[in-house]
C-alpha cells in the first residue's frame, strides 16, 4: 500500500473548494449551454466526498454514482480532463463515451461510476475480494446515496461483505431526498446505519458538515478493513444544495429547509472553524481563489478541446 | 485425441485454467447443475478451496462481486446454474459488465466468464428453462460461446479465460452425458468467430448451435437415408459471429433451415435469417425456415414440453418443406 502523507488541513479546505468551485462551473456551463445532457451536482456534499478520500490512500478502490464528480477530484482526478468529460470532448477520461454519470479514472484509484442505483456496491465488494485475494492491504469504498438503501443489491451486498468480511467500506450519503421525495416515503427506517447492524456490520452516523468527523469515521473503518476486521459502514448526513440533476427546480424542499442547510454548508464550516484556529483569514481566501482559478483554466482548456469524434464510437465495445 | 464425456471436458476445462492461472477463481459452483456428473465438480472445489466462493442465493450481488472482481485483476468465471437464474443478475451483466469498458474510453476492462445452462432440460417448466442468448446478443460489449461437443467446449473455454472481454457461456445439461474426441494439448484453443461445419452436404444448410446441434445431425441422419444431404453449421460463438461460413455454405446448397431454442421472435434463428437474406438474397432459392421454441411460457407436462421445443423430427420436416419448395 502506498499510505500517502495525511492531507494538512489547508489541504483539505483546498479540495472542498476544487469541487466547490468545479461542480459551480459546470451549473453556470450548464445553465449556459456549453454542456448538456444528464448532470448531477454534489454541491453541498463536499465533506462527505473529502472527508471520506482524506482517509484513503491513491492505491484505494473508490467506486462511484450518478452524482460522482466530487467523489473523483476528492480521490485526485485530472480536472481538466474530468470537465472534458462533462463536456462531451474527446480529450476526456472516457474519450465523451461515459460522460458526467460514467466517470472512470483508474490511475487515482477511481475505478467506475455507475448510473444505476446501488449497482456498484457489488463491484466495491469484488474489488476488496481481489484485495484479500492477492494479499494486499487496498481498501475499496462504495458511495451510494439513502435511495439505495431499501435496493436488493445493497442488501445482498451487505450480507455477502459481512459473510466474507472483506475489506470495503460502505459510505451512505444520506441527504434526505430520494430523487424528487424525502426518504420517509421510501422507508419506515430513520437511521439508515441501522440496517447495517442486522449483518453485524459496525456502523457509525456521522454529520457530514464536519469533514474532519467524516475523515475520522472512515479512517477508523479503513484501519479495521486493513486490520482484517472486515466491512464498515459510515452514514454521513449530508445535502445536496441544488436539485437531483440540473434544471430540476426542487420544489419539494422548503426554503426554510434550504436556508438551514446553507448555514450548515460544509466548505464554509470548515473555513470557519480554520480561522477560528488562528489561519490568517487571507490565507483561506487564496485557497478558494486558487481553486477557482485552478478549475476556471481546466474549464476553459477542456471547452477548447475536440468535440468527441463519431468515427471512434465503435470503438471499445470489445478490448 | 482421447475420447470423454461433454461433462469431463468441461471440468478439465476449468481445472487447466485453475492450474495455469491463478487469476482464475471460480464463483457459484453448479457448472454441471443437478446432473450425476457434478461430483467431479465437487473435486474441483476441495482442490482449489481459496479460489472457489460458495455465495448466497444472490445473484445480483454475487455477479456484481465477480464484475469487481474482475475490475481489479482478477479472472473470474461465474456459475449461475440455470439461465432463468441469470435474470436476477441482468443489471450486473448487461448493464455493468457489458457497458463498463466502453463507458470508460477502454481505461478499464472486464475479463470474465458467465456460465449459465440453458433450455428445455425435461420437466423444468417456466422458470427453469429459459434460452436467453438472443437476448444477450442484443447487448453490444458481450461475447457469447454456445459449445456443442466436448473439443469445442475445451477449445473455447480457453479462449474465454484468455479473452479480456466478459463472456457469456451458454451451456445445455443434455450435452453433459455426450461424447466425443478431444485432443490431448490441453492449451488447445478454438479462437471465437470461427464456425465449424459439423457435416458437410450440398443440398441444404443448418443452422444450430449448443444442443440444437445434436438434434440437426440426427435429423441429418434420417435425412440423408432419404438421399438429402444437410450441411449442419455451428456458430460455436454468437458474438462474434462468423457470417462468411454461413454464407459460403448457403451459396452451395442455396437452402436455409435455422434450428435454435429461443423463442421465434427476435431469436437467434430470426438475426441468421435476417444476415443471409440481407447479405445473400440472391443465393436463396427457397424462403429460409426457421425451427424454433413456440412463443409460449415452456409448460412443463412431458408432452406439452415436446410441443413446443425444436425436436429432430421438426428439424426434420423443415429440411423437407425447404427442399420441396422451388427447385434450384
Amino acid at each position: 500500500m502506498t499510505r500517502t502523507r495525511p492531507l494538512t488541513d489547508l489541504e483539505i479546505l483546498a479540495r472542498m473548494w476544487l469541487i466547490r468551485a468545479f461542480e459551480e462551473k459546470v451549473s453556470e456551463l450548464y445553465a449556459a449551454g456549453k454542456v448538456a445532457g444528464l448532470i448531477h451536482l454534489g454541491i453541498g456534499q463536499e465533506g462527505s466526498a473529502v472527508g471520506t478520500c482524506a482517509a484513503l490512500g491513491r492505491s484505494d478502490y473508490v467506486f462511484g454514482t450518478h452524482r460522482s464528480h466530487a467523489h473523483a477530484i476528492a480521490k485526485g482526478a485530472d480536472l481538466r480532463r474530468l470537465m472534458a468529460e462533462i463536456a462531451g470532448r474527446s480529450t476526456g477520461y472516457c474519450k465523451g463515451k461515459g460522460g458526467s454519470m460514467h466517470i472512470s479514472a483508474p490511475e487515482v484509484g477511481f475505478v467506475t461510476a455507475t448510473g444505476v442505483v446501488a449497482g456498484n456496491i457489488p463491484l466495491a465488494l469484488g474489488a476488496a475480494l481481489t484485495s484479500v485475494t492477492r494479499n494486499e492491504d487496498r481498501v475499496s469504498v462504495a458511495f451510494f446515496g439513502d435511495g439505495a438503501g431499501q435496493s436488493g443489491p445493497f442488501h445482498e451486498s451487505l450480507n455477502m461483505a459481512a459473510l466474507w468480511k472483506l475489506p470495503v467500506v460502505l459510505v451512505c450519503e444520506n441527504n434526505g431526498y430520494v430523487e424528487f421525495s424525502p426518504l420517509s416515503a421510501h422507508t419506515v427506517v430513520e437511521r439508515l446505519a441501522d440496517y447495517a447492524s442486522v449483518y453485524s456490520i459496525p456502523a457509525v452516523t456521522v454529520d457530514g458538515g464536519d469533514v474532519l468527523a467524516v475523515r475520522d469515521a472512515v479512517t477508523e473503518a479503513v484501519d479495521r478493513a486493513r486490520g482484517g476486521g472486515g466491512p464498515s459502514f459510515v452514514e454521513v448526513l449530508t445535502h445536496r444544495l441544488r436539485g437531483h440533476y440540473e434544471g430540476d427546480p426542487a420544489r419539494y424542499r422548503t426554503l426554510s429547509e434550504r436556508e438551514e442547510w446553507k448555514r450548515k454548508d460544509p466548505v464554509a464550516r470548515f473555513a470557519r472553524h480554520l480561522a477560528e484556529s488562528g489561519v490568517p483569514p487571507e490565507s483561506l481566501d487564496d485557497v478558494e481563489a486558487a481553486a477557482r482559478t485552478r478549475v476556471a483554466v481546466a474549464a476553459e482548456q477542456a471547452l477548447a478541446d475536440p468535440p468527441a469524434d463519431p468515427a471512434g464510437v465503435t470503438g471499445d465495445v470489445y478490448v | 485425441m482421447r475420447e470423454m464425456l461433454y461433462a469431463e471436458a468441461l471440468v478439465e476445462s476449468l481445472r487447466h485454467q485453475m492450474a495455469t492461472d491463478e487469476r482464475v477463481h471460480l464463483m457459484g459452483l453448479y457448472f454441471l447443475g443437478l446432473t450425476k456428473h457434478r461430483a467431479i465438480m465437487a473435486r474441483l472445489h476441495a482442490d482449489y478451496p481459496g479460489r472457489v466462493y460458495h455465495p448466497p442465493i444472490a445473484e445480483v450481488g454475487y455477479v456484481g462481486v465477480a464484475i469487481g472482481a474482475a475490475l481489479a485483476g482478477l479472472r473470474p468465471i461465474v456459475d449461475m446454474a440455470t439461465a432463468s437464474f441469470m435474470f436476477q443478475a441482468f443489471p450486473q451483466i448487461v448493464n455493468e459488465a457489458a457497458n463498463i469498458h466502453y463507458m470508460s474510453g477502454g481505461a478499464t476492462k472486464v475479463p470474465m466468464v458467465f456460465h449459465f445452462n440453458h433450455g428445455i432440460r425435461g420437466g423444468g417448466a417456466a422458470q427453469h428453462s429459459h434460452s436467453p442468448q438472443a437476448m444477450l446478443w442484443n447487448t453490444p460489449g458481450l461475447e457469447i460461446m454456445a459449445p456443442s461437443t466436448p473439443r469445442d467446449v475445451m477449445g473455447l473455454v480457453n479462449t474465454a479465460a484468455a479473452s479480456d472481454n466478459p463472456t457469456a457461456w451458454v451451456d445445455h445439461v443434455r450435452l453433459f452425458d455426450t461424447s466425443g474426441p478431444v485432443p490431448d494439448d490441453k492449451d488447445f484453443s478454438i479462437p471465437f468467430g470461427v464456425a465449424d461445419v459439423k457435416r458437410q452436404g450440398g443440398d441444404v444448410t443448418v443452422f444450430a448451435s449448443s444442443w440444437m446441434v445434436v438434434r440437426a445431425l440426427e435429423a441429418a441422419e434420417t435425412l440423408s437415408a432419404e438421399g438429402i444431404q444437410a450441411e449442419v453449421i455451428d456458430p460455436r460463438t454468437l458474438s462474434p459471429l462468423d457470417e462468411e461460413t454461413i454464407l459460403e455454405s448457403v451459396a452451395k446448397t442455396g437452402r436455409l433451415v435455422v434450428v435454435d431454442e429461443c423463442h421465434r421472435r427476435c431469436g437467434v434463428a430470426a438475426e441468421i435469417t435476417a444476415v443471409v437474406t440481407e447479405r445473400a438474397f440472391g443465393d436463396l432459392v427457397a424462403a429460409p425456415i426457421r425451427v424454433t421454441t413456440a412463443d409460449v411460457p415452456i409448460p412443463f407436462s412431458p408432452p406439452l414440453e415436446q410441443h413446443v421445443e425444436p425436436t429432430t423430427d421438426k428439424i426434420v420436416a423443415a429440411v423437407r418443406a425447404v427442399t420441396d419448395s422451388a427447385a434450384g
